[in-house]
């Protein structure tokens, strides 16, 4: 079966988002009224696997491995089988 | 082993730039240096023959997902075993930049419990945001320990540029301060961003140029044989590279960068 993960890697709270903190610092001076602007990167991944279930461990093991650096990064996935 | 027969392995994958002045830096330190392309390295090359490996500057793989990630990824899934041996005989390993983030990526640097599945530290996005340019001065700090900085040294600190918009190093916010301590027990902490004066940058821009924790432009292993920086000693290697050369009377004859290659020459000649 085919499913489609969204995988969003952001930074973990308490770390610096010097790319964040620009973006807001540049809207503010548009006189946008933002409060904090935090960067995150998606991806959205198409895969094989049985189950849901199999389908969740894979994407958990890619995260681990290549998407997230648990240094800094934090992760959030959904996974949805395609029809 | 005789300073002529040491074998430098330059590699290199798309988007590396800085591997042919690094050859040119270690052949002028006379060992014999040569670019392998990493696929080479997969297939018809052996690491093992090979007493220095480098990772140069660059942009490896479009500096995609992170800086470094997918070729430390690719390093240590096709070659994980030959680099293991690599460390555990003592053999160096030099990070220049983009190969400084590949080894942290790798779990290679700083190998808290040895070589680790996971990162254990990262080099963020720099504060001020982007990339900078610019020539740096380094504090050399645990040095005596490290292969690629254990020669005597001529003075304390060293002028070398640095070329990067993700040179931050950072550690887990949980962990920071034990392993901040652990990287000074160890020795680990090879070089700090200071000011001309050789005072500590302490965080000031643009002494610092990044935002980096503790100052920290360089670490090593516990052992000192893998060593990873920011700055680009291959850019500040012969006189005629500084900046200001022209205001004095000429170029020196070499740079600040030399004395990274000349140390682990003669680490390389004292051990083997």
């Amino acid at each position: 079966m085919l499913y489609e993960a969204r995988v969003e890697v952001g930074l973990k709270p308490g770390h610096s988002d010097p790319e964040g903190e620009t973006t807001a610092h540049s809207l503010k001076e548009l006189t946008y009224p933002i409060k904090e602007v935090k960067v995150s990167k998606t991806y959205t991944i198409t895969l094989k696997a049985d189950s849901h279930n199999a389908a969740t461990i894979i994407i958990e093991e890619i995260c681990k491995r290549m998407l997230a650096n648990p240094t800094k990064d934090s992760v959030n996935f959904k996974v949805a089988e395609v029809k | 082993m005789r300073r002529e027969e040491i074998n430098v392995a330059v590699i290199r994958v798309g988007g590396t730039n800085c591997d042919l002045e690094t050859k040119r830096a270690f052949e002028d330190s006379n060992m014999k240096a040569e670019i392998v392309h990493f696929n080479q390295l997969c297939r018809e090359k052996d690491l093992l023959d090979y007493d220095i490996l480098v990772i140069p500057g660059g942009f490896s793989h479009g500096d995609y997902v992170r800086a470094g990630a997918i070729w430390a990824k690719r390093l240590m899934a096709r070659l994980g075993k030959k680099i293991r041996q690599f460390v555990d005989e003592d053999r160096p390993i030099l990070g220049i930049c983009n190969g400084f983030q590949v080894l942290v990526e790798a779990g290679l640097l700083p190998q808290f419990e040895g070589i680790s599945s996971f990162p254990e530290a990262a080099l963020g996005t720099n504060i001020p945001t982007g990339y900078n340019c610019r020539w740096v001065y380094l504090k050399l700090e645990d040095h005596s320990h490290c292969a690629f900085t254990r020669k005597t040294a001529s003075k304390r600190v060293l002028k070398i540029p640095v070329a990067h918009a993700e040179g931050r190093f950072i550690l887990a916010r949980e962990k920071k301060r034990k392993q901040l301590e652990k990287l000074m027990e160890n020795h680990q902490i090879v070089l700090r961003y200071c000011h001309s004066n050789g005072e500590t940058a302490n965080d000031e821009y643009p002494s610092n140029p990044n935002g980096s924790l503790y100052d920290i432009a360089g670490i090593s292993n516990p052992t000192g044989t893998t060593f990873g920086l920011m700055p680009h000693p291959e850019r500040a290697y012969f006189g005629w590279q500084l900046p200001d050369w022209t205001r004095n009377d000429g170029p020196p004859t070499f740079g600040d960068g030399r004395f990274i290659f000349e140390s682990v020459a003669e680490y390389l000649t004292k051990k083997f």
